[in-house]
């Protein structure tokens, strides 16, 4: 049996982390990593009396494998080390706050961090220095996740947290020039998005460029196929819900296309084709991985159209409108993430108004 | 009035032991068990005492609140036990039963020539009114009120679900005395749900006197909880009665022969069942009586009284439950299998997700076992619920409700609609491994404390 020297030693060890044991006090961990390397024996009691093989490690380590084409493809653009670095650092204090606060409160830790620490490096600048990654990982987890009460209970997507912290803690690193990949070390070059003020003319990279991530940006967000491929895994396994990421590209398209159709001059960003938008920047990246989310998302399908469509035409609308921020995508998603359960609220309360309908026609 | 209903939102879980169309068996004596807790909040009183003999129809317990409601013996014996609570009320009763035919005879007509009370009355002093159910809750429904309508299904979805038109085979008489019968106790009508897959197959669209709907789809479309939902559902203040198809044949030989006669025919399935067949018995069998039916090579059984979903674990020593008509022999998990939730493939394990590639192999069956495959998390994959559960409700928001323990807010969102049955598929196919059941379990419990 594969695996069966590391099962008789976990099961050899395990008497010292139960209760009474020596290292009682890392039970959460002994737990964690011997749930890792087997599937738990543990058997029904109540209720059904089988249970479908599907559990929450299958999913998460499905939407990682969903990321990998997009890490693979920062490795090439930037160098396998550099990348590297970037993840060391974020796991290490990542699951390191994980597995205490896990420890602290005496339950299993979860899961949700392994898809949380594989996005944050992808949508952070390369140059962004480790201390202030490590700043902003400890932000997430503590304040975004843990202060709510773990994966699961947190209102807003703690990868997207970290890139707010840095965002607006330290806004000289993350907005303007960027590391160009390709050139001398030192030379840097403005992003897409900032090249759009002039519109499609002062734009200067192709649409290959685009798609296959030859620009600056976030280390993950550049290279669109990589994200395709992605999104193909997620929607074929269907760890992803379809609608959010659909409606969020209708949603950026049709602000793309009234912006096309009410554009002043073609000199003017208003005029740069709708499509192009779902090229640049975050757009792709966050459209396939985090306005999906399931848990910051709306929780109701109807709901998750229109999170979806609002977080597509908000963050276009930042583009386009705001002078401040030539990145969107971040906001909208945060923002439609603070008002889903209010989305959701009105959701349910058409399904309740309607039970109560029924109930006065009888 | 009458309804084609297309349930889309279900699963039909590939489970291998499928019942063979044959009787296997037929039990008539041995050790036999009555429990209370077959019926939601009964608290009983004994009606007979250690040492006794009883004979079929005699009442063994009554509920203590409603005295009419009597639960009788549907065999001939010894009673060896009676088990108490804590409170004084009745556990279990037990009986050691014989082949001898004696019962209590009543004087039956044509339900027709009765009035609706003298109906109820003979259903309760015959001991048959507990097969008569009442939604909201699940419970023994109550002989003062008089529900909107009946509600009975024609087939049964669960994971290898009993054939009525196999275990009903020729009682289309006693059938159709059943919905005269029950048809005297509303004014709303009998809602029959008929199954599409074998409208022309089967003889129940011959009955009369109902209003035939058809429905169409994967479990849970033959829970009669969904079919109210899409035909009438329930309303604050309402009732709706619901009787399982093998009961109205009890009523109509009941109201044919004049004594109570629950013998019927079970299905025994499960993977690790040897024969899966039918067994006929009457509730309360012990279920080491059909022992030779265990597969014993497969390692430590899960003997389960009712359907893998919402049956219960009773033990090979273990009874038959008053509203079950299958029993479900399950293998124990065993073992722990390495870095399983990573594997690419694990084509032997089955997932309603796409996130494991058995659905590639196309429709095949799965051997399953008891193991749970995974730890217990919060909620996080809020969509997967509603792939499963075809109501006109959010369940991922009602389950919170319960949670939360907040009343209101259950009753709008739908409490009274549901039983633990109609969220059985939420609880399988949940990643996160929570227990859904207990859960509605609970918010039943409570909205019964507040009435």
């Amino acid at each position: 049996m594969k695996g069966g020297g590391i099962r008789r030693f976990m099961d050899n060890i395990r008497p010292h982390f139960e209760k009474g044991g020596k290292y009682q006090w890392l039970h959460s961990t002994y737990e964690a990593f011997d749930t890792f390397f087997s599937v738990p024996g543990t058997l029904t009691c109540k209720g059904s009396h089988i249970r479908d093989c599907l559990d929450l490690k299958r999913l998460m380590i499905t939407v990682v494998f969903a990321l990998l084409p997009c890490f693979v493809a920062a490795c090439i653009h930037y160098g396998f080390f550099k990348v590297l670095s970037l993840y060391l650092v974020t796991f290490i204090v990542g699951l390191g706050l994980e597995f205490a606060f896990a420890q602290i409160r005496g339950k299993e830790v979860s899961e949700g961090f392994l898809v949380t620490g594989m996005i944050i490096p992808l949508i952070i600048p390369i140059t962004t220095p480790l201390w202030m990654l490590a700043l902003a990982v400890a932000f997430a987890v503590i304040i975004g996740k843990e202060a709510f009460g773990g994966t699961g209970m947190n209102i807003w997507n703690p990868a997207l947290l970290a890139r707010a912290f840095l965002f607006f803690g330290y806004p000289s690193h993350m907005t303007g020039n960027v590391w160009v990949p390709g050139a001398a070390d030192a030379v840097s070059g403005a992003t897409p998005l900032m090249q759009l003020d002039g519109g499609l003319e002062t734009l200067r990279y192709s649409v290959s460029d685009l798609f296959w991530g030859n620009i600056p940006g976030s280390v993950g967000e550049g290279c669109t196929f990589a994200i395709l491929l992605g999104a193909f895994i997620l929607l074929v396994t269907g760890a992803a819900n379809y609608r959010a990421m659909f409606s969020c590209v209708l949603g950026a398209l049709t602000v793309g296309l009234i912006a096309n159709l009410a554009a002043p001059s073609p000199e003017s960003a208003l005029a740069v084709p709708a499509w192009y938008h779902l090229l640049m920047g975050g757009f792709a990246f966050g459209a396939v991985f985090m306005v999906t989310d399931p848990v910051t998302g709306a929780q109701t399908n109807t709901g998750k159209w229109i999170c979806g469509f609002l977080v597509g035409a908000i963050a276009i609308m930042i583009r386009l409108f705001s002078p401040a921020y030539p990145e969107g995508m971040m906001i909208a998603i945060l923002l439609m993430n603070t008002f889903a359960p209010l989305i959701d609220h009105c959701v349910v309360a058409s399904n309740i108004n309607r039970r109560l309908a029924r109930s006065k026609t009888v | 009035m009458s309804e084609h209903i297309r349930i889309k939102k279900g699963l039909d879980i590939p489970l291998t032991g499928e019942a063979q169309l044959y009787v296997a068996k037929r039990v008539t004596t041995g050790t036999m068990a009555f429990r209370t807790s077959d019926f939601r909040g009964l608290k009983a009183k004994a009606e007979v005492a250690e040492g006794d003999r009883v004979i079929t129809g005699q009442p063994l317990f009554s509920d203590i609140r409603r005295p009419r409601v009597i639960f009788c013996s549907p065999a001939c014996g010894e009673v060896t036990s009676v088990t108490r609570k804590e409170d004084g009320s009745v556990e279990e009763v037990r009986i050691v039963s014989d082949a001898s035919k004696e019962h209590v005879s009543f004087e039956v007509r044509k339900p027709s020539a009765m009035d609706r009370s003298a109906i109820v009355d003979l259903l309760l002093k015959g001991g048959l009114w507990p097969c008569i159910r009442q939604r909201p809750f699940g419970i023994i429904a109550d002989p003062e009120r008089m529900p909107n309508s009946i509600f009975v299904s024609a087939f049964s979805s669960v994971p290898l679900a009993p054939d009525y038109d196999f275990a009903l085979a020729g009682q289309l008489d006693d059938l159709q005395t059943g919905i005269d019968v029950l048809g005297r106790l509303t004014r709303g009508g009998i809602h029959l749900c008929l199954p599409v897959r074998n409208f022309a197959g089967t003889d129940f669209h011959k009955l009369k006197g109902v209003i035939q709907h058809s429905v169409y789809g994967p479990h849970p479309a033959g829970n009669v909880g969904v079919q109210i939902n899409r035909i009438s559902p329930i309303n604050k203040g309402e009732v709706i009665w619901t009787v399982n198809l093998q009961h109205v044949a009890a009523i109509g030989r009941f109201f044919t022969n004049g004594y109570y006669d629950m013998r019927r025919l079970v299905a025994m399935t499960g993977p690790a069942a040897l024969n899966p067949s039918y067994v006929e018995c009457a509730p309360g069998m012990c279920l080491s009586d059909i022992e030779d039916h265990f597969d014993h090579w497969q390692g430590t059984l899960r003997i389960i009284s009712g359907d893998v979903l919402t049956g219960s674990n009773v033990g090979r020593e273990g009874f038959l439950r008053f509203y079950d008509d299958m029993i479900t022999i399950l293998q124990e998990g065993e073992g722990r299998e390495s870095f399983g939730w990573i594997k690419p493939l694990r084509f032997n394990k089955f997932s309603f997700s796409h996130l494991y590639p058995a659905h590639l192999l196309g429709p095949h069956k799965f051997e399953m076992d008891t193991l749970v495959n995974g730890s217990v998390r919060a909620f996080v994959m809020n969509d997967i619920y509603g792939k499963v559960f075809p109501m006109d409700i959010y369940p991922v928001e009602l389950f919170k409700a319960i949670l939360a323990g907040d009343r209101e807010k259950m009753e709008q969102l739908g409490i009274y609609e549901v039983v633990e049955e109609d969220v059985a598929l939420c609880e399988y196919v949940c990643p996160s491994k929570i227990e859904i059941q207990e859960i509605v379990s609970k918010g039943i419990d409570l909205m019964m404390e507040e009435e």
